[in-house]
């Protein structure tokens, strides 16, 4: 029996049966987890610019945020090993440009085992649309501290408080070379769906970070069991862009910056690529 | 109108507590996961905004124009 | 001086007649060029063209010696043949690399050495449970850790076969020159189609970077086996023991992990039989081929009492030994290992039962021995040579003599 056999929509919201792979809803993430927000936005934004399922590639790695394309979008998915979206992302794209290439994944995964990956994707500017779904812990095994966690925080691994800084990812990404940065969290909804077409239209490595709620896993070390508390302190915290540039470092503890980070248009890896060739084919047939 | 599909619902709260109308409580109505499931608290008040659609992580919320 | 002659299996189908000496300029060179000619190579390079035959076009890479030379080569040479060449950040990248790209329909291929091959071994175990046809190149060299990085070994053997966790098969085919390298990288990436599975080549820093004469046959004397793409709707993940491939961009909404899954490819975790079915199934794919996989070059005399079994670099002073004992009177059989895994257990064996006693030269501490151990009641003597420097055919005699 071929899977996605099912036609008509099992589901009220049309974007389900649309884009969705329905015998397996609902999904396993945690109640109000902010995963399934991503994915109702980033399906949102599909369904806005008009993009055809077949004409993308999912690659995503190990972890909850991970999940949100495999197995819930209808769509080519290569799930691989813990970090190295990005590498395995390399390769699909160098192979097949026409694809629209997007990796999801969270932030221990992508910045944390798959940090040198995504400096060198950045660096590459490979048209590459990395979704990279920041819960700030590592979720799935039960709330241990990530690169991304807040300093003096309590986490399963961090039992007496977390003496480490956490990385700015998005900024990272954006010295690192990227066509496009931007940031938001699952409160912003609306300039989410916004920022996801943006991403998906830039031709270069693109890149959203997007601040969400586990308040389970993480919910449990910091004491915040309720998702909307967490939406509230996202609400509460963030800082647009235009704002933060006025405020000195001190004014901006504890702020999470948001809005567009970073937007340029320098030359696309897998494009340099294929110059190449066309250049040696048509010196060849001289 | 808001529509709540019962089967994916878990009961997180999100649309209630951020429906800048209020439209949506929580209803004592539990499903088959054992979730309250929210419900229409205030009808007339919906402005079709589509916030709790998009929040909503089981995109389990459909606005329809009733 | 006798010269031994290593036979090498694909060589005898060429019609010689056509091999011309070539002058040509490598920096100018495409491929058919180079056809019908010979050259006098490095192994490495030889694995380089061997690949470009077998239709790769898709090479990720990071410098290590003594692989440096086959990316070197297939960068230079891959966009001639409008394939893709591109340096990776480090060697899981690479491995990273080049799956995605066979699932978008390429023929992949990367190459390193022992450092590297280590940090590969999550990925190949990726590969192996995804069936993604793509080949390895392990250079080895004389480790362990960075050990001696520019002097040969044969110490991965057994890492080839067990590196990664979990239970599964792999294929590991290893040169014992210069034309066979190039032989057995085309053999390389058939069989990583004909299973869907990784290959690795097994050579080593002596091949590799040893010239020799080379014969570059017609392209089209070649065999290459391309990938079996099955119908829209058929399972890419089970139904059959090799199921037929699927690719990205076909329109099939592929789901491809590398957690137990169902033939479907979507992920199941919980059911025991599921996953039994899956990993027996890649299991069996392999082993139950293993008589159609075992490649060995046998030469054997009459009478023989002792017998001595080497591969790879080590099986060239070995069969100098083995010719100079016969020179001096002793029959002994020769069995060189061109496939090592999986292990050609029936070829093993026949040797085994034609004599008395079993000598393995290897480069490394005895890995092949303590297999061919395994299926030996027999003394099995490991001729061991470790710190870069290969046997010479006087050491392997000594040996052979009891001295």
């Amino acid at each position: 029996m071929a899977f996605n056999s099912i036609k008509e929509n099992r589901f009220k919201h049309p974007r389900i049966g649309k884009y969705l792979r329905q015998d397996i809803l609902p999904t396993t993430f945690c109640p109000g987890c902010g995963c399934g927000t991503v994915l109702n936005c980033f399906v949102k934004a599909v369904e806005e610019l008009e993009l055809a399922p077949e004409k993308l590639v999912f690659v995503t790695g190990i972890g909850c945020s991970a999940w949100i394309p495999s197995p819930y979008f209808k769509g080519d998915t290569l799930h691989t090993t813990h970090g190295r979206s990005l590498a395995f992302a390399t390769g699909v794209k160098v192979m097949r440009p026409d694809l629209k290439v997007i990796v999801i994944a969270g932030d221990g995964d992508i910045a944390g085992i798959g940090g040198n990956h995504l400096i060198h994707a950045a660096r590459r500017n490979i048209d590459i649309s990395v979704f990279m779904v920041n819960n700030r812990n590592y979720g799935m095994t039960g709330g241990q501290v990530s690169p991304t966690t807040p300093f003096g925080v309590f986490t399963a691994t961090t039992p007496y408080r977390n003496t480490e800084q956490p990385l700015q990812a998005g900024e990272v990404v954006a010295a690192a070379g990227a066509n496009y940065v931007s940031r938001w969290t699952t409160y912003h909804v609306f300039p989410l769906v916004k920022a996801v077409k943006e991403a998906l239209g830039v031709k270069g490595f693109s890149f959203v970070e997007i601040i969400s709620q586990c308040p389970v896993s993480y919910g449990k070390m910091i004491k915040m069991r309720k998702a909307s508390d967490f939406l509230k302190l996202y609400r509460d915290k963030s800082v647009r862009m235009a704002q933060a540039k006025n405020m000195t470092e001190e004014e901006l503890k504890g702020k999470i910056i948001v809005g567009k980070l970073q937007e340029r248009d320098r030359a696309e890896f897998v494009t340099g690529l294929r110059r190449i060739n066309e250049e040696l084919q048509s010196e060849l047939s001289d | 109108m808001v529509e709540i599909d019962e089967d994916l619902c878990k009961g997180c709260e999100i649309c209630s507590d951020f429906c800048p109308k209020g439209v949506l409580g929580l209803s004592d109505v539990i499903n088959k996961k054992g979730y309250y499931l929210p419900k229409t608290v205030k009808k007339n008040k919906c402005t079709g905004c589509r916030l709790c659609e998009l929040m909503c992580p089981e995109l389990a919320i459909l606005i329809s124009k009733k | 001086m006798q010269v031994v002659r290593i036979n090498v299996p694909g060589i005898s189908n060429i019609n010689l007649k056509k091999i011309k000496e070539s002058k040509v300029d490598f920096r100018k060179t495409h491929l058919k060029e180079i056809e019908n000619s010979t050259h006098f190579l490095l192994g490495d390079e030889a694995a380089a063209y061997g690949a470009l035959y077998a239709g790769c076009n898709f090479f990720a890479g990071y410098p290590i010696t003594p692989a440096s030379e086959i990316a070197e080569v297939l960068a230079r040479e891959l966009p001639r043949v409008n394939g893709y060449f591109v340096q990776m950040e480090d060697e899981i990248a690479s491995i990273s690399a080049i799956i995605g790209a066979a699932w978008a329909g390429g023929k992949a291929m990367t190459a390193t050495s022992g450092p590297g091959f280590s940090l590969m071994q999550e990925n190949i175990g990726y590969a192996i449970m995804t069936e993604t046809p793509c080949v390895i190149i392990n250079v080895q060299r004389s480790g362990p850790s960075t050990g001696q990085a520019t002097k040969p070994a044969q110490g991965d053997v057994l890492q080839a076969r067990w590196g990664t966790h979990g239970d599964h098969e792999i294929i590991a085919i290893s040169p014992s020159s210069v034309q066979e390298t190039f032989f057995l990288t085309i053999e390389a990436f058939n069989l990583s189609e004909k299973y869907r599975t990784p290959v690795i080549l097994l050579m080593d820093g002596e091949i590799a970077h040893l010239r020799e004469n080379i014969i570059f046959p017609s392209l089209e004397e070649v065999s290459v086996l391309e990938r079996r793409i099955g119908e829209a709707g058929s399972f890419a993940f089970g139904g059959e023991m090799v199921p037929p491939m699927s690719m990205f961009g076909q329109g099939r909404f592929l789901h491809v992990t590398g957690s137990t899954h169902e033939p479907n490819g979507m992920r199941d975790v919980s059911s025991q039989s599921v996953h039994q079915e899956l990993v027996t199934r890649l299991y069996d794919k392999i082993k139950n081929a293993r008589g159609e996989i075992s490649r060995v070059e046998e030469d054997y005399v009459s009478g023989s009492r002792i017998g001595v079994l080497s591969y790879g670099a080590a099986a060239r002073p070995a069969k100098g030994a083995v010719l100079k004992a016969r020179a001096q009177g002793k029959a002994v059989d020769f069995l060189r290992l061109i496939s090592i895994w999986p292990f050609p257990v029936e070829a093993v064996k026949n040797f085994i039962g034609r004599v008395d006693k079993i000598f393995v030269p290897e480069m490394n501490l005895g890995q092949i021995s303590r297999e061919v151990e395994r299926f030996s009641a027999k003394p099995v003597i490991p001729v061991s040579k470790i710190g870069g420097m290969i046997h010479t055919v006087d050491e392997i005699l000594e040996q052979i003599n009891g001295i």
